[in-house]
């Protein structure tokens, strides 16, 4: 069952490489955000009710919850433009999420450890890079912001394959996830959008050398 | 005593945070200052022992912290200066202190950690802090510098704990799961090297945001640009040896599992492009505040290939990155008496500097000799050292491109230097300059001349500081 769910994971990445509108990644991730919950559920046999209570207010209420309905307001409110312009084609997008999946899965056959569930390995990287390649070829600033979102949640399965043994981890991972997302997102709240109206990242180029 | 010390700054920054009054407020940063000095000689007299279970005051920690301490003072004062000069409103006069005390806590609470997740967290209390500093200004090149700083610095601290999480599954062939490094060291020969590669990769990139290396810098170059210049010094000597704390106590991990050779050459592969991108940005920056963020790039550069290098560069990195935080964080304070003349940070409109205010030209030469490691600089020990290490290693090759890259680097850094010194400025009009008084500079020439001592005729007790925080590196 988790790995259907996984598998389910790393199939939103994929649509969020061709996806063109902005809502469309809001979904993904609030989906995304679901997912999760339901592979904490599973994978984490012995869980006690505090650690449950804190992972479902991560991944249901913050993941699926606060941070879409938040970029949704800020789409509104900014008044920014729903496609996501990204600088390459998306059948390019696919091929590369594709070779990034692929590439992945190679690497970890070639690891030989009973510690780890190979395809949380493979979820969790492919999803870490799809993120860093979401940011660097979407040209809106919010897209960044959802490119670190889609990150997180790559950390978050990592901290799962390994949070049977070190819970402590899991718990880590969330307050990271929370502390730098509430900073990003709090910035880009009160004050990119305020004074750089429909944000691109051609605006944010005025430190200079010279 | 870190939970008493903790509890206490935290205290003066929430109490910072909400007063609006003037003399309560500078009242408040001087009860820091004496707190700071307390704590720090309170970590010297109980040196090698573990604090609160997650801090040890070892010789690293200890150098290290007493070099913060210094610092502190002279940023401390200058931010005042600087505060009275640009007529601050009272909330972001509170707000810059509270942050400021913030920052000078976490980095002293991350210097003395023993346990690298402890690291990483009081790493994330100076993102924080930092951004605060660095959005000080309120305007759209701060929002832009702010903006990039925490975006870089969240994916950093992100790839920080994906190391851990890798580390941790290293640890578990090891079975054991304390992340201290103490233990890590203890268990270095059973863990399991793909991981711990992994963990490696992930964790240098990750702290190289806070120490300035190739891949990560570009964050701090736009954060000690747009931050205040005290802040700034800050952000540009003490921060970045947070980063270095960062990466050394873990390298020392590697360093004693067969892994150290392909660490060496990761460690010496990124100073080197280090080194390589600084000399490019150095020879074409106009921007002054830029180009002593530059050359902090290259001389983290030139500490890291002494890490990679070994023997004896082990030494010299230690005693460099300390000499360099005292250099390069008095250039920082200078910088806003010159600014306060010109107006300006572009280099071509900043010039004649001797003729408005002698002392503070004084300190940039100085500070420009201290910084390009000529004698009778401090630097040119350690740089020399490690030098030597690189020729020990049988590097001869890197060490003739390093060399000429460092000569690039001095013409660059002389040249700007110079013009502001002695040629005129363009379109400045000098009818009616601003005095500044010369003891604004004299926390600036006691740094540096710290820096030619330390270097020159170390005392007994800071050389043996030094050889007990390399002791256990492979010899």
């Amino acid at each position: 069952m988790i790995h259907v769910l996984l598998i389910i994971f790393i199939i939103t990445l994929f649509y969020m490489a061709i996806a063109n509108r902005l809502m469309t990644y809001i979904k993904v991730l609030a989906l995304q955000g679901v997912l999760l919950f339901f592979v904490v559920f599973i994978q984490l046999s012995e869980i006690n009710p505090v650690n449950l209570a804190l992972i479902l207010l991560e991944t249901i209420v913050f993941k699926s919850l606060a941070v879409p309905i938040f970029l949704s307001y800020l789409l509104k409110r900014n008044n920014i433009t729903r496609e996501a312009e990204p600088f390459l084609p998306n059948f390019v997008s696919l091929v590369i999420t594709t070779s990034i999946v692929v590439v992945n899965i190679l690497i970890a056959t070639m690891i030989k450890d009973d510690h780890l569930d190979k395809i949380f390995f493979v979820v969790a990287l492919s999803t870490l890079f799809f993120g860093l390649y979401l940011i660097a070829t979407r040209r809106k600033i919010i897209t960044h912001v959802m490119g670190y979102m889609v990150i997180e949640n790559g950390v978050f399965v990592l901290s799962l394959a390994i949070g049977n043994e070190m819970p402590i981890l899991v718990n880590l991972g969330i307050m990271l996830d929370i502390f730098a997302s509430v900073l990003i997102l709090g910035i880009f709240m009160n004050k990119i959008g305020d004074v750089f109206k429909d944000v691109d990242v051609d605006q944010l180029s005025n430190l200079k050398d010279y | 005593m870190v939970i008493t010390y903790l509890a206490g700054s935290v205290a003066v920054v929430l109490s910072l945070f909400f007063s609006r009054n003037k003399q309560f407020v500078y009242s408040l940063l001087s009860l820091f200052l004496v707190w700071q000095i307390w704590f720090t000689f309170q970590v010297c007299t109980h040196a090698g022992i573990t604090d609160s279970e997650y801090f040890t005051f070892d010789s690293l920690g200890i150098l290290l912290l007493v070099t913060l301490s210094i610092i502190a003072i002279p940023a401390a004062i200058h931010s005042y200066i600087y505060i009275e000069n640009h007529a601050e409103t009272p909330r972001s006069r509170s707000i810059y202190l509270a942050a400021l005390i913030l920052l000078i806590m976490a980095i002293s609470a991350g210097y003395l950690s023993n346990h690298i997740a402890v690291t990483w967290i009081f790493t994330e209390i100076t993102t924080l802090s930092a951004s605060a500093l660095i959005y000080h200004h309120r305007n759209k090149l701060a929002l832009e510098g702010t903006w990039k700083y925490v975006f870089i610095c969240a994916i950093s601290i992100t790839f920080i704990f994906i190391g851990i999480l890798f580390l941790s599954l290293a640890l578990q062939h090891a079975g054991s799961d304390n992340l201290s490094f103490s233990n890590l060291l203890a268990k270095s020969q059973e863990l399991n090297p793909v991981w711990l590669q992994m963990a490696f990769l992930f964790i240098f990139t990750g702290f190289t945001a806070k120490l300035g290396l190739v891949p990560m810098f570009t964050a701090g170059i736009d954060a000690k640009d747009t931050a205040p210049a005290p802040a700034g010094a800050l952000l540009a000597s003490v921060l970045m040896n947070l980063g270095f704390v960062g990466i050394f106590r873990f390298y020392i991990v590697i360093a004693n599992t067969p892994l150290l050779h392909w660490a060496k050459l990761v460690v010496g592969t990124a100073a080197f492009l280090s080194l390589f991108v600084a000399t490019v940005y150095m020879l074409k920056v106009k921007n002054i505040k830029r180009m002593f963020a530059y050359s902090g790039i290259e001389h983290m550069g030139i500490v890291m290939l002494g890490i990679a290098a070994g023997g004896i560069g082990y030494y010299a990195a230690i005693l460099h990155i300390i000499l360099h935080a005292f250099v390069k964080s008095s250039l920082f304070f200078q910088y806003n008496q010159l600014y306060r003349v010109f107006q300006n940070k572009s280099i071509t409109h900043i010039g004649n500097y001797f003729k408005y205010n002698t002392t503070g030209a004084m300190v940039l030469l100085l500070g420009f000799i201290s910084s390009a490691a000529m004698p009778p600089s401090g630097l040119f020990v350690s740089e020399f050292l490690i030098f030597k290490s690189l020729f020990d290693a049988k590097q001869i090759l890197l060490l003739i491109v390093v060399l000429l890259l460092l000569t690039m680097i001095i013409w660059a850094f002389g040249k700007n230097i110079f013009k502001v010194l002695f040629l005129p400025a363009e379109g400045f009009d000098d009818s009616n300059v601003v005095r500044t008084s010369p003891w604004e500079s004299l926390s600036q020439f006691l740094l540096l001349a710290a820096a030619v001592y330390l270097g020159l005729n170390p005392p007994v007790e800071f050389v043996q500081l030094i050889k007990d925080s390399i002791i256990l590196l492979p010899h």
